[in-house]
Order: C-alpha cells, then structure tokens, then sequence
C-alpha cells in the first residue's frame, strides 16, 4: 500500500510537470476579465486603439453578473492563470490585497507619474485602497458606478395619468424623492393599463445567489440610515443593523416588492430588471448607472421616454456603491503588458473616450470639466450620487458577510419569513461568527 | 454473438483437445504479474485522484483552513466542526429540504416508472420506437436541460404555466414555481421526476421481463384473478429490481447539485436549499474548507452506507 | 378473463389492453417531448418571440439566435450602422437590424471544442484502463477482489461537491486548475468505475476456454488478450465508451467548480449566454440544441445496452 501511495505521488508530479510546460501562453496577449454588460462591450472598443498602438492582442473573458464574484474569486484562490487585468468589484479589494491576487501598484505609479489625486477621491478610497482610506493602492479606478433609478417619463406625462394621481394621492406625479413616495408612484402604476398593456410599479432586486438582494435592499436601508457598527472599526453592530431605521428600511423594502413587482421577479437582478423595464412592463426601474448609456440610446423606451433619477432619501440622502477598479493579477504572465494597458488607460485622453463611448471615468478631467453634467442627462445625477456612496463590507471575509445577508434578506422578503426586525438579529448573530472566526471580535 | 465465426471455431476445437493439466500450467505461467499490471494503473490513478483528496479532506475536517486565506495560520480545533454542524439548524434545514426532494421524487418516480413499464410489457406495436423515445430525458444533461426549464417556469412567458392555465382556467402569471415558497420545492420535483422516471421504467421493464411465463400460465390454471397475479407474483418478483431504481435513484439524488443550481439556486430564500447546494456555498463562496470538508465527510458517510446497501442489492439482482 | 382465443398463450394481454396501454404511453412519451420541442423551437425564434405572451407556436422562423450564440455584439447608432458597407453575410445582417453590429467571436466554440477534447480524452483513458483492469478481475483471481470493486465503484457514489474541495486544493497545488488535463485525469477517476463493472460483465461472458486455446497455439497471454479477447469484447467496449462519453459530456458540478475559462467546458457556459438584458433565450436554446444532438444520436446507438450502462451492468436483460 506504501509504494502505491508513493508511485501515485510519482503520477501526480509528473502529470503537475506536463501540464506546467504545456500551459505557456503566447507573448503580447492579454486577457482581461470583466463581467458581462454594456460598459464591457465599451470597453472592447476602447481597447482597439491600445492594440493597434501597441501591437498586443487582448482578449476578453466577460461573466454575467450572477456568476461573476464566484467564478472570479474561484479562479484567483486557484491560482489560475486565466486572467492578466482584472477589474473587479470594490468589495474584493481586503481578500485580493491580503492574499497577494493582485499586484500593488504604488512603485508603478510613482514610476510612471500616474497620481491618485487626478481620480475622484471617493473612487479612489472605494475601488483603490486597502486598508480603506491608506494610500495603498491595488487598483487604477475604472468605472464608478452607484445604484440608481430610471421611470418611464413618457407616461409620467401623460395628462390622463397625472390627474389620476393627483385624484388618488392629493400630490402632482413627479420622479420620487423618499422612499415612501417611491412606493406611492409604484403602488399608483401597477397593473395599471398603459397602451392596452398592464404595466407593473417598480423592478427591485431580488436575485438570491451573489448580490442582488443585498444590493438592492442597501439602497434602502442606506437611506433609511442603516449603519454597519455604531463605531467605525469595532465591529459593534448591534443597535446599528437592527437599528428602528433599518428595521423600517428593510420593511419598506419587503412592501415594495410585495406591492408592485411584476409577476415572477423572485430572483431577479441588473438582467431581468433590464428585461422588465426595455419591454414596457415597468413603470420604474432600479439598477445601475452603468446601464444608463445603452438605455438611453434603446430604440424602444430610450430618449424621450426616459427619465433618470437618484436613489430616494428617507432620513439621509445614500446611494449603493457599484463600480470598480483595474487591477493586475500578481499570476500573470505578462506583467509588463498588464501595466502597459493601466498606463494606456490612465491617460486623460483615454478616459474622455471612455466616457464617450459609455464607460464611467473617474478622472478629474473628466467629471471637472464644466461640460460634463450636460454631456448625458444622467451625468448631473451621477456626480450627486457619487458624493452620498455608501458600500457594503470590503473584509477579506466580504463573501461570507455577503451570503449570510443575501440569505437573510431573501428568507424575509421573498420567502416570507419572519420579521425584519428577526431577519436583522440573525444577520447580526451571522456576522458575529463570521468575525470571530476571523479574530476580529 | 453467434457461435461460428472462425476464431471461436478454433478455439472450440483447440480447447477440446487441450488436456486440462496443460491448460492451467501455462495459465499460471505469469498470471500474477499480468494481474498486477493490468490493475494497478486503475488503483493508482484511483489512490491520486478519490483516497489521497479524501484523506486530505478527512485532515481539514478538523482545522479551521481558508482555501482563500493561503497566508493565515491554520489552527486545529477538535471536532469542533462536527459539532457546530451537527447543531447548526440551517444545515438541518438543508437535510430537511434534500429530505422532501428525495422522497417525493423516488416515490412519483417509483409509481409512473412501473407503471409505464408495466404498460410497455404489453408489448403493443410499435413498444421499441417508443420506449427509446421515453428514455431520451435520462440521457441529457441535468445542467444544460436543467437552465432551460427555468425558462419553461417564467410565470407569463413559460410553457409550462400556460400549459397549467390552459387545463385549470387559471390566470398563467398567477403562480410563479420557482418563487414561491410553497411551489418551489416541486418545481425542482416535477423537473427531476421528467427526467428519471424513464430510468425507474428501464429497471422496471427489466424486472418484469425477468419473469418467466409459465409461472402466470400456473396461475391462470389455479383460477387466480389477474389482481391476484399481480400482487403476488409480478411485484414481489420485480421488486429486487425497483428496489436496485429506487436505491439509485436515492443516492443521485441525495448529492443532486447541478439541476437545483441551475433551476432555483436553493431560493427562495433557503426553501430548496438542498444538501450539495448548501455545501456549495460554505466550500466555494464562503470558502470555510475546514468546516465545509467536515460537512463533507458527514455527507460521505450518508452515502457509503447507502452505497452498501445498493451493492448488496446489486449482487442480489445480479444472481438472479 | 372470458373470451380468450385459445391462439393467444395465457399471459398475452388482449388486443384492447394493448391499445390502451399503447396510447397511454404513446400520449407520456409526447408529453415528456414537450420540453425538448420547445428548445428546438426556440432556438430559432427571434428574441422578442421567444418571450412574448402568450408564448408563440406560430412565429417566422429565424437564424438569430444562432448568430447570437456564435458572435459577441455591441449597439451603435443607426448612422453609424448606414456608414457600414453593406452586408453580407445572414448574421451581419440580422445584427445591424437590431441595430448592432457583430464585435467578434463568442466563446461557445472554444467551449465546445473544450468539451470534445476533455470528453473524448478522458473517455480514451477510462475504457483503457477499465479493460485492462476489468480482465484482471475477470479472469485472475485477485486478493480482496470484491472490496477493490466495491471500493472502485463507491468512488462513484460520493458527491461531486464534496469530492471536489480537496481536488480544488490539489489541482492548485499541482497547477492542474482550469486545464483539460486535470479535468481528463478527474473524469477518468470518475469513469473508470463505471468502466471496469461494465467491461467486467462483458468479460465475463467470453468464454475463457477462447484464450486458452490460442495460448495453447503458441500465443502469450497478452497476445491473446489483444487477438481474442479485445475483438470479442468490442460491441461491449464501444458501449461502455459510449456510456463514459455521455457522463463526461454532461458533468456540471467539477466543471463549474475547477475551471473558469482555458478548460470550462459547454455545460457551465451555456447558462451564461446573456444577451443585453437577462438570458438570451433563443442564443440559450440554439447553444442547448447543438449541445444535445450528440446525445441524442448516441441514445439511438446505445438503446440495445442502456440498462446494462445505467445499472453498472447487474442487469443484462
């Protein structure tokens, strides 16, 4: 038995030496992984110019976001070598640091003249740094992004809806303010008939395997004043997450989707919504900045027919953090063509195309010029949101804390379980082990 | 295999003149090398790929490994995984939902698979062409397959509520199977019972092909009634073959992942959250390696003893 | 049981029974269809048709979906699109209807081919070492021999999750994650099981007196394993194949889990193919359809061993 296991070690070794030497990628290629989404189709055609530049071939690993954190984080704890660039999310920032997946940038940038400080602070604390706030760098910010709202303006107008609403509620019908407003509008629309079709309130997230739920519900709870720990650092979080506040923002939360969610959107996160408001069955629509761009251009409920606003305040005006940062996997075997492309995009040139083509650049150059809030109808909107960000958890442990909350969060708003109240306790009891396993508490 | 084709024809020949003695000299000339090597390959791939994993496994079980934390220190805690486990009421919850899935689906699986087998030993015309129809489902993947039902369940665009709508005058967007917490659990049902029953049915036929003739053709001379045959001769002697189904289709079933995953991914909220799934998560999203393998091993020794049992079953139907 | 002719033995059902029990499996077997229809159909529907309500049976059929799935598509202006010289080929031109314009290729093929290489290789390897290892057991007698089967087949048993966490672990230590090697190597862990009880049944029906003769004729024992036994177990072998073949081209759990993109194979990407909203349906169906046809084909094959195949060969009709 003892030579066996010996001989099957033999095997293995063999094999790890066979599939190494085979496993050689060719020079002047570089992948870059994204998810799958409009800014990412952007990005391939931004990317033309550096190729043709340089001479490097890129090409483009894009997963949908549903399956994006799992196949991303499976693939840098496996030490694979799928990926060169990455841009990945804000949260992943604490592991990725920690663990050594990505390369620190702070020698390169100095090298190179590249400063942080031509980047909108708040991006580059959020999709940057770690530890938060430290100037350690990690990742060149790519694309900010927040959570936000688009209706569909053309029947906001319509004099025969207006006066329906101002009948029912006593108010003029305008894009919600406050969240109670907000499901005051979503309760007036559904199933409301609108060009011989029945259309539905709002499409919220709802999405229970990787963050819809939680992305969805913060946006909430943000506003309602939801706070982590009641001191920043010491992981104090009872009191704060099962705040009044939050206790009434996740309620709020669980009433809009109860009240005015089309039918079947159980589970349903940035793609359904899409799929929800482009086929004229949402009145409104939360999801993405990042989507504005190509909806705006959609032939069928684009240009008149949209309107765009901030995700509403209740107590504080608090938007979801989205967006981030490009980083260069410290597995890569092509190091130099890595940093040649975060040098390329930093550029202020690069960035304004970036913006053009759809892409949200967080450079100086372009969110201070005096033409930006004009250059999109949502523009305005993006500067205000970016200025009230709030962001989930960014501790290396951020997929535990993340599972336990979209767990929670869908057990009591989708599948009806307890109340808000115990729906937080538990997330608290959850986030408690999940920090004591760390050491934290 | 016919009995006339040339080689066989020699060796006829040739063995009936080989005096025994001769036959086992040279059989025994290096058997046991010949054994070995033709063996061994098999073993040791087995040994590198299924035992060393698992007695690594069996080793992390009992530490508080990071698959996602190379760097941290990795302490040994006891049993302290075990335990935690076996008191953590998500986890019974999971073993609660696998529960529910296992038994509703062996049993409506049972019930049409030998009914349909039953049906299909009539032996009417044209029973070959549609028996391979029927099988089709078991061949495809669970996954591929799987993904496309969610689009079958969209409460107003799938197929399968209208379908329902159309049969019960309901209003097709008025149920939704996989978000609702009460549907959810048969909407993974129906879609795993669509594609196994022809599996149970194979078994089944099998089974009651394995019955000779002439032991209704007693029957009917005793006058039993043919409910009489029925009981008592066509189940207990298909029964070691819808016991062989029902065992294996246990097992599957116990360790179902990709079709749950795909369908509902254990929503809403936790309801068809089933064993794999919930492993799935503590593994590869929150990356608890050592609670999650001692979980794992738990789920081991679930189904070895299973296995077991479906061994024995198997050498039982395999003597008949 | 009146009015039997006495041309029917005792046990065969009447001419009614049959029909009803005709029709009654005749009307599952199409209802169990249905699903598989709907793929099909989908697959060439056109977007707004796939998810239109009521659903569509009646639609004007289209490449669309098939397009979608083979190329990757960006959205431009209508100007912009005017400015292309004109089209030539179907896909080009369904694209720029909608609008856009095809930026590239999109990676089914190459998942595909990663499927085709990992299951055809693993397949290879587990049907070698499965004969060689099913005649050992056949015809030597081997020490503990029935707990090395039992210990063979229970490898099969154990959850794919549960198997993957360690190999996850090793496959990062040996740099096998996301390779087609280290998914051959784990397929054919996993499928040489099944391959050794099968081959071992279709062995064991050989009779051995075969052997003997030919190594009485002057052959050694592994030429007459090569010139006897392996033509005779052929029918056996390629069933077997077959059978290995259809697990590794379905597996989802180790695919989804160990790679990510060089190795990934169809089962995991298919349910990724997105289009600019949610799921792209008909691109979806086409993938399926595509997907499934292999299989399809080889159930038609097999139908003559299927039980065997499914019962790790205790039963052999």
């Amino acid at each position: 038995m003892r030579t066996l296991g010996v001989a099957a070690v033999a095997v293995l070794a063999g094999l790890a030496t066979f599939a190494h030497s085979s496993e050689a990628k060719a020079a002047g290629e570089l992948t870059l992984c994204w998810a799958a989404w409009d800014p990412a189709n952007a990005l391939v055609e931004l990317s033309k110019d550096f190729e043709k530049q340089t001479g490097t071939t890129m090409k483009f690993e894009f997963t949908p976001w549903p399956n994006f954190t799992d196949r991303i984080l499976n693939e840098l704890n496996s030490g694979g070598k799928l990926c060169d660039l990455l841009i990945g999310d804000s949260q992943w920032l604490g592991g990725s640091a920690e663990n050594g997946y990505y390369v620190k940038l702070n020698d390169f940038f100095a090298k190179e003249g590249i400063s942080m400080d031509d980047f909108a602070p708040a991006t580059v604390y959020a999709y940057s740094t770690w530890p938060k706030g430290t100037p350690n760098y990690w990742a060149l910010p790519a694309m900010g992004d927040a959570n936000a709202w688009v209706y569909r303006k053309d029947w906001f107008a319509k004099p025969e809806i207006q006066a329906a609403f101002k009948e029912k509620t006593g108010r003029d019908l305008a894009p919600p303010k406050t969240w109670d407003e907000l499901k005051e509008v979503a309760e007036f629309f559904q199933g409301r008939e609108i060009d011989g079709n029945t259309v539905y309130g709002a499409a919220i997230f709802t999405e229970r395997a990787s963050e819809g739920i939680t992305m969805g519900a913060t946006s909430a709870l943000y506003s309602y004043g939801f706070k982590y720990e009641n001191t920043p650092g010491k992981y104090d979080m009872e009191g704060a997450v099962n705040s009044p506040d939050a206790i009434a923002g996740l309620e709020k939360y669980k009433e809009i989707y109860k009240c005015c969610t089309p039918p079947g959107y159980t589970d349903s996160y940035m793609g359904e919504g899409l799929d929800a408001f482009k086929s004229g069955q949402v009145a409104m629509m939360m999801n993405w900045f990042a989507f504005w761009p190509g909806l705006y251009k959609d032939e069928n409920v684009g240009g008149d027919k949209i309107g765009f606003f901030v995700n509403p305040g209740q107590k504080v005006n608090a938007s979801t953090l989205g967006g981030q940062g490009i980083s260069v996997v410290a597995n890569t075997d092509n190091m130099e063509g890595a940093l040649a492309y975060i040098k390329w995009f930093a550029q202020a040139d690069v960035q304004k195309k970036w913006w053009s083509l759809g892409g949200y650049a967080c450079h100086n150059a372009v969110l201070n010029d005096p033409a930006f809030k004009d250059s999109q109808p949502f523009a305005a909107d993006f500067l205000t949101a970016m200025g009230g960000v709030q962001d989930f958890w960014q501790e290396p442990a951020y997929a535990s804390l993340l599972q336990a909350m979209q767990k929670r969060l869908h057990d009591y708003v989708v599948a009806d379980q307890g109340t808000a109240k115990e729906a937080l306790d538990k997330l608290i009891e959850d986030w408690t082990e999940v920090f004591e396993d760390e050491g934290k508490l | 295999m016919s009995d006339s084709t040339p080689i066989q024809r020699l060796a006829d020949q040739a063995a009936a003149k080989t005096p025994p003695r001769v036959v086992k000299r040279i059989r025994g000339l290096s058997d046991r090398a010949i054994a070995w090597a033709f063996i061994t390959p098999t073993i040791l791939l087995l040994l590198a790929i299924n035992i060393f994993p698992l007695i690594w496994t069996i080793q992390l079980s009992f530490t508080n490994y990071r698959a996602n934390r190379p760097n941290a220190e990795v302490e040994n805690v006891g049993i302290q995984n075990y335990e935690r486990i076996l008191t953590d009421s998500d986890i019974w919850f999971a073993m609660q939902a696998t529960a529910h899935f296992v038994f509703w689906t062996i049993a409506l699986q049972t019930l049409i698979g030998f009914s349909l087998a039953y049906l299909i030993d009539r032996k009417f015309r044209g029973h070959a062409f549609w028996t391979t129809i029927i099988l089709i489902p078991m061949m495809l993947s669970p996954a591929v397959v799987g993904n496309f039902w969610r689009f079958l369940y969209q409460p107003q665009i799938g197929l399968f509520n209208y379908i329902v709508s159309f049969f019960t005058g309901l209003p097709p967007s008025s149920f939704e199977m996989l978000g609702t917490v009460n549907l959810a659990p048969w909407s993974i049902i129906i879609v795993d019972t669509w594609m196994w029953t022809p599996y149970v049915m194979l078994i089944c036929l099998a089974g009651l092909r394995s019955i000779p003739d002439y032991i209704y053709e007693a029957a009917e001379v005793d006058r039993a009634s043919k409910w009489r045959q029925f009981w008592t001769i066509t189940i207990p002697m298909a029964a070691p073959f819808i016991m062989l189904a029902v065992l294996f289709r246990g097992i599957e079933n116990f360790k179902m992942f990709d079709m749950v995953n795909l369908l509902t991914g254990g929503g809403p909220g936790s309801t068809t959250e089933v064993a794999s799934i919930t492993l799935k998560r503590e593994a590869f999203e929150k990356w608890r390696t050592g609670y999650s393998s001692a979980f794992a091993i738990i789920l081991f020794v679930a189904v070895f003893g299973l296995a077991n049992i479906y061994v024995k079953a198997l050498n039982k139907v395999k003597n008949r | 049981m009146s009015g039997k002719s006495s041309a029917h033995s005792v046990v065969e059902p009447t001419p009614v029974t049959k029909r009803i029990a005709g029709a009654v499996v005749i009307i599952y077997a199409l209802i169990s269809m249905i699903p598989l229809f709907w793929i099909f159909i989908t697959g060439f529907k056109s977007p707004p048709d796939s998810i239109s309500y009521p659903p569509k049976i009646v639609f004007e059929p289209t490449l669309e979906g098939y397009c979608n799935l083979f190329t990757t598509r960006t959205r431009q202006t209508p100007d912009y699109i005017q400015s292309l010289p004109p089209a030539t080929e179907t896909c080009d031109e369904i694209t720029r209807s909608r609008n856009m314009v095809i930026a590239g290729a999109s990676n089914y093929l190459p998942r595909f081919i990663n499927s085709v290489v990992i299951a055809f290789g693993s397949t290879f390897l587990a049907v070698a070492l499965g004969t060689l290892t099913a005649y050992g057991f056949s015809r030597f007698r081997v020490p503990l021999a029935d707990d090395l089967l039992f210990f063979i087949l229970s490898t099969r048993m154990m959850p794919p999750i549960a198997v993957a966490i360690p190999i996850y672990l090793m496959y990062r230590e040996l740099g096998l994650s996301d390779t087609a090697l280290g998914m051959i190597l784990l397929y054919t862990a996993i499928n040489v099981s099944l391959a050794v009880w099968l081959l071992k049944g279709f062995i064991d029906e050989i009779p051995r007196e075969y052997e003997e003769a030919a190594m009485i004729d002057g052959y050694t024992r592994l030429q007459a394993f090569v010139k006897v036994v392996l033509p005779q177990a052929a029918t056996g072998i390629a069933a077997t194949a077959i059978f290995c073949l259809i697990f590794a081209w379905n597996e989802y759990a180790f695919a989804v889990l160990l790679t990510s993109g060089s190795a990934q194979t169809a089962p995991p990407f298919i349910p990724t193919i997105i289009g600019e909203g949610g799921m792209d349906w008909p691109a979806v169906a086409a993938g399926t359809t595509i997907f499934l046809i292999p299989i399809l084909v080889f159930t038609v094959l097999l139908r003559k061993h299927l039980l065997r195949g499914i019962t790790f060969g205790a039963v052999r009709k």
